[in-house]
């Protein structure tokens, strides 16, 4: 944890000393990135770090969708499923993706490669239908792109 | 000034959001002005005189805003409002990926005006890009004294704070954009107080969306008068149009206020996809009410026309609808979306956006019962008016707009338990 508290000290001197509280979701992202998901231990860490109360931080935890609770695959797909890219197909390339991928939305497969999820709007609507990777944004999909993605992923 | 671009007026090429690239099209120009000749009440001055109107839905007088702000306050906030997350809704990206310093000397100048030493830009969590490119011209920024301590050379500091949301729509919502920047889960407050009188931290705040403060520096450089004179009556200025869904050329286009809807979609957007009849436009992002093609006859590109209509223009995200697509499960789209995204707080947008998403649903599995119909109406006015922010609003508008304007074809899916259109939302 010494790595990681050098880490967290970084980004906290980018705040005005008094904001401890406002380090709350950057420490978390921070922590995820490291960890792949987050249990309540890591919220708990948080909390002491920066001397605010833990229910604070199990809150922020588990209210923010971004955060996994649950171990996740090495690749996370989040698949928009909001207006303009159901309009563009959204439907389509999840049926797609739950084919290929043998996993129902919300599972990881038994490799541990890949876990499918369907997310609400990523603002790709000009370019939909859309998909991030992890934190990388795939646009205008067709089945074709999706499995040339798919097989490019280490 | 038909032709007056604020946003898309260089061509953008691998380097062209960078610093140099940025200096070249005269960046920071207006920054340097302000520092240099004009005392912050002149800044505030010309963003009056400019007319500019909040860009991140609500469409509020920005100088208005910032002169609630008590400037005896000893700490002033400013918060870059970057969550966005309305769909239909993608232009504060494309602002980050390409103009990220535009949108710095936007917030420089508001920071200025306002006496504010932090500002912050809250960006939604999934924005990834955005959030590097902003990172990189931050820091270049930074290297070249333009933020920080002593702003060239000035008595004027101000540091700048990129910070990240979680995923969570409500947070767009002003108050909620400040609980979650105060490291909490995004609960909206109740207003009054408003953030100018007590906001972040208890402080005066100002919260201003993304295209607002990158239109300033266009607004310092040429003057107020000058932007007031683009676009239409009470509604001055360009604006970023995101238009999606069934059309042949989806995209974000700039065009001045008071710009004709049909114009947009037909002849900018190339028409409806397929060669396929209009059937529907959701004008300005999914909680502003849906207009059939025929109420779209005569509308300009500014609040009062659309509203006029019966709808709004909130964040200029315009979602076309073809001919042949099954407004039952499109509507289903939304409500399974406002259900997932209330925040909880509040018990008649908590149950009643769950009860419509679970009411919608029903219909759409060939389960609808007599009486659906009016059950929902009835949610959305218990919805409306009752909830400490918009998002209850936001979440009824579409299901009342889309059951009055197609009746028919939700009373054939109860009916029948089948669509009109075989379910599509393609086409």
């Amino acid at each position: 944890m010494s790595c990681l508290n050098e880490r967290f000290d970084r980004l906290r001197a980018a705040y005005p000393a008094e904001m401890a509280s406002s380090l709350v979701l950057p420490l978390l992202h921070l922590m995820q990135q490291e960890k792949g998901h987050l249990t309540e231990s890591d919220a708990l860490h948080i909390a002491d770090y920066l001397g605010v109360p833990a229910m604070q931080v199990k809150e922020a935890l588990t209210w923010y969708t971004m955060f996994h609770r649950r171990p996740v695959g090495r690749h996370v797909i989040k698949v928009c499923r909001n207006i303009a890219c159901s309009l563009m197909g959204a439907e389509r390339l999840l049926g797609h993706l739950t084919a290929r991928l043998g996993i129902g939305e919300g599972e990881t497969t038994a490799d541990g490669r890949f876990t499918l999820l369907a997310v609400e709007c990523l603002a790709s609507c000009g370019t939909a239908p859309a998909m991030q990777v992890n934190d990388t944004y795939h646009e205008g999909l067709t089945e074709e792109k999706i499995d040339r993605i798919l097989e490019e992923l280490p | 000034m038909s032709e007056a671009r604020v946003f898309f007026n260089f061509a953008v090429t691998a380097d062209s959001h960078r610093l140099p690239a940025y200096r070249d099209r005269r960046g920071y120009g207006a920054l340097e002005k302000a520092l240099r000749e004009m005392a912050p009440a002149a800044v505030e001055a010309e963003v009056k005189a400019s007319g500019l109107r909040g860009r991140g839905g609500a469409g509020f007088p920005t100088g208005m805003k910032w002169s609630f702000v008590d400037r005896k306050s000893p700490v002033v906030y400013l918060c870059c409002n970057a969550d966005e997350g309305e769909p239909g809704t993608f232009k504060d990206r494309w602002i980050f990926e390409n103009a990220s310093h535009q949108l710095i000397e936007g917030v420089l100048l508001a920071s200025y005006a306002l006496g504010v030493r932090h500002a912050f830009i809250y960006l939604r969590g999934e924005f990834d890009l955005p959030y590097r490119r902003l990172c990189e011209a931050l820091a270049e920024a930074r290297g070249a004294g333009l933020v920080g301590e002593r702003i060239l050379g000035s008595s004027f500091s101000c540091d700048i704070i990129a910070h990240r949301g979680a995923g969570a729509y409500v947070c767009g919502e002003e108050s909620s954009l400040l609980t979650s920047l105060e490291g909490f889960k995004g609960y909206p407050r109740n207003k009054p107080p408003f953030p100018a009188v007590k906001g972040l931290y208890q402080a005066p705040t100002v919260i201003n969306n993304v295209e607002t403060l990158a239109t300033i520096p266009w607004i310092i450089a040429r003057g107020g008068t000058a932007y007031a004179s683009i676009g239409a009556e009470k509604n001055s200025g360009t604006r970023l149009f995101g238009i999606s869904g069934h059309v042949n050329k989806p995209g974000l286009y700039e065009r001045p206020t008071g710009y004709p809807l049909k114009r947009i979609i037909f002849d900018d957007a190339g028409g409806v996809r397929g060669g396929k009849g209009l059937k529907a436009v959701i004008p300005g992002g999914s909680s502003t009410p849906v207009l059939t093609a025929a109420e779209i006859d005569g509308i300009t590109l500014d609040a009062e026309s659309v509203q006029a209509a019966g709808s709004m223009l909130g964040s200029g995200g315009i979602i076309v609808v073809a001919e042949g697509t099954c407004m039952v499960r499109l509507l289903r789209v939304l409500t399974r979306f406002y259900a997932h995204e209330s925040c909880g707080q509040c018990t008649p947008c908590r149950e009643g956006s769950a009860w419509m998403d679970e009411i919608v649903g029903r219909i759409c599995a060939g389960k609808g019962e007599e009486g659906d119909l009016e059950r929902l109406e009835g949610i959305t006015r218990g919805i409306m008016g009752n909830t400490v922010c918009a998002l209850g609003d936001a979440a009824s508008m579409p299901v009342a707009s889309f059951i009055q304007k197609f009746r028919d074809e939700f009373a054939y899916f109860i009916k029948y338990g089948r669509s009109m259109h075989a379910g599509r939302l393609e086409v």
